[in-house]
């Protein structure tokens, strides 16, 4: 296996150009949306709204102004799939069509996935959606076909500021931290990494540098495997199937004694 | 959470709508009809049999419907077999920590227990003509195997589903354990009604039916604990359901549940209606109670 690749996006540098969505749009033959006609959001520069299974790159514009508009500043964030390390889409997905590469990343085989959407509802990031086209659950591969014939992913080639950077996980891993430092050297406190460690769901070979709560981000603060409740739930769904069992048996025997009694009467 | 949103609100929807929401009814009447059917084969009398039969005759239509519900709601359902089979191996595909993948396995062998079941019932009713059919039906030890294991299947199918919601990201239903033992709590309260419901129409009047009213007030009050354990277990999730979706659930609480029981608590109140009033209002219940667990989560 070769060593685990991934993303390290430094938020603090995205400028919100887009060219990573175009990237990836153009490289993985995305279809456009509403028959190409472009469709605007009204109220945000982002018009492309949400990951799914047209979009795999997703650029968040989040605004913090004052009231008035003389203060405040943007937050953008290129968002793609984290390619968790314990994924919970792999867990969950009943047809294997899910799989996890020789880079440490995690693929959906479209010819294998039957559009059944447990993995939508276990994402705790919300980045799967079905593919109209396809009529398959479709994400961010981290350009597997790239990456077999040693090529860098398209968004990441494309980013113009490296704010999203490639490599091996234990090299961005070391650069996301000398940035970090940097950044709190020069007064930035509020710059931390997500996903970086092992403490979110095993580490997310896709990390960030944030500068805010993840929920600002509209990131989950505590992302969980949905196995956690495998265990409690089937026990309690045993405990259900025993005491209707336990009534069904009861009721019925009862009967048959009361019947019993009548006849000796 | 440290105070701050629940992390299953960054989630998507799944899109699993009305033909899932089906599906967990007829899926839960299914099993609940063969559990019944078999809990009466081994503690009924004989003149109970005409009543097992009719729980048989339920469930593998049910199963039938079951089957047709998932396979439609596939995005690619001519590929409704990769649940069973690796496409690119064509090995076995079983994942037992996977609720949706164990459940497959689940729903096909229930399958063939319930159309054995199925076919054993028509040939004791002389509805169909093959002696050797009989073996189906108890006493015997193929029978008694039949409707252990196939009884066991059919708990299996009615609560699996509670597990599988449990076991995503989503609001709600990842939020509490309990809807697994909440199906399956649901699945034998519905199939008791349309049991008694099937029966009483025909004019039965075999003493397995008395047992099925008894045993109707105490599933129905088990299905209340546990559907108010359910709304607790939520924690602050359960400010959720403070829009329509509570007060249908509301709805089903009093219509539901609480009203059959006074029905069969006072049988005179509607007079000859009594009964099938108390049978559709369990059914119209249990169908409501689903399409409150799936749509309130669906539409976060």
């Amino acid at each position: 296996m070769a060593e685990p690749m991934g993303f390290y996006t430094d938020t603090t540098v995205c400028i919100g150009c887009k060219a990573c969505e175009v990237a990836c749009k153009e490289w993985n033959q995305l279809p456009s949306t509403n028959g190409g006609v472009n469709t605007l959001s009204g109220d945000s520069y982002d018009n492309t709204r949400k990951l799914d299974g047209i979009h795999w790159r997703h650029v968040k514009f989040i605004e913090q102004f004052t009231e008035t508009r003389q203060d405040g500043r943007w937050l953008l964030m290129s968002d793609v799939c984290k390619h968790c390390v314990h994924a919970a889409c792999l867990e969950v997905c009943p047809t294997g069509a899910i799989t996890r590469t020789e880079f440490d990343t995690v693929v959906i085989q479209s010819d294998a996935c039957n559009g059944c959407r447990d993995c939508i509802a276990a994402c705790p990031f919300g980045v799967i959606d079905i593919n109209p086209v396809s009529g398959t659950a479709q994400k961010c591969t981290l350009c597997y076909d790239r990456l077999q014939s040693g090529m860098e992913p398209a968004c990441s080639k494309a980013c113009p500021t490296s704010s999203i950077q490639f490599g091996t996980i234990r090299e961005l891993r070391s650069r996301a931290q000398q940035r970090l430092d940097q950044l709190h050297q020069a007064g930035e406190k509020r710059a931390y990494l997500y996903g970086a460690d092992e403490k979110i769901l095993g580490g997310l070979n896709s990390f960030y540098l944030l500068v805010d709560k993840p929920e600002v981000y509209g990131l989950p603060p505590d992302p969980k495997m949905p196995t956690r409740n495998l265990t409690s739930a089937s026990l309690f769904s045993i405990l259900g199937a025993v005491l209707v069992g336990f009534i069904g048996m009861v009721n019925f025997r009862n009967r048959g004694g009361r019947a019993h009694e009548e006849t000796q009467l | 959470m440290n105070g701050g949103p629940s992390s299953t609100y960054f989630t998507v929807s799944p899109e699993w709508g009305w033909l899932i929401t089906l599906y967990f009814f007829f899926g839960g009447l299914a099993g609940g009809a063969y559990f019944l059917a078999a809990l009466i084969d081994f503690f009924g009398q004989p003149e109970d049999r005409p009543l097992a039969r009719l729980g048989y005759y339920i469930s593998f239509p049910c199963v039938i419907m079951s089957g047709f519900l998932l396979v439609i709601d596939l995005h690619r359902p001519l590929r409704f077999w990769h649940m069973l089979i690796a496409s690119n191996t064509f090995q076995p595909m079983f994942k037992y920590w996977s609720p949706m993948s164990a459940g497959s396995w689940a729903l096909f062998i229930f399958g063939i227990f319930s159309f054995l079941s199925f076919f054993g019932a028509l040939a004791e009713s002389d509805r169909l003509r093959w002696s050797a059919a009989g073996r189906l039906r108890p006493p015997g030890v193929i029978a008694t195997v039949l409707a252990l294991v196939g009884g066991l299947c059919g708990f299996y199918v009615a609560g699996y589903t509670g597990v599988l919601l449990a076991v995503t990201n989503r609001p709600i239903w990842s939020d509490t354990p309990l809807l697994g033992m909440l199906f399956i709590v649901s699945a034998a309260s519905t199939s008791v009604a349309l049991l008694i419901l099937l029966a009483e129409r025909a004019g039965w009047t075999m003493p397995g039916l008395a047992a099925l009213h008894r045993m109707d007030i105490y599933v129905l009050g088990l299905e209340l604990i546990v559907l108010i354990a359910v709304v607790v277990s939520l924690g602050p999730v359960w400010r959720a359901w403070l829009n329509l979706w509570g007060l249908l659930l509301g709805t089903i609480i009093v219509l539901g549940m609480l009203f059959p029981l006074a029905l069969n608590w006072r049988k005179d109140w509607l007079g000859d209606f009594n009964v099938t009033a108390t049978a559709a209002l369990v059914l119209i219940g249990g169908f409501l109670l689903r399409i409150v667990i799936v749509f309130s989560s669906e539409g976060i």
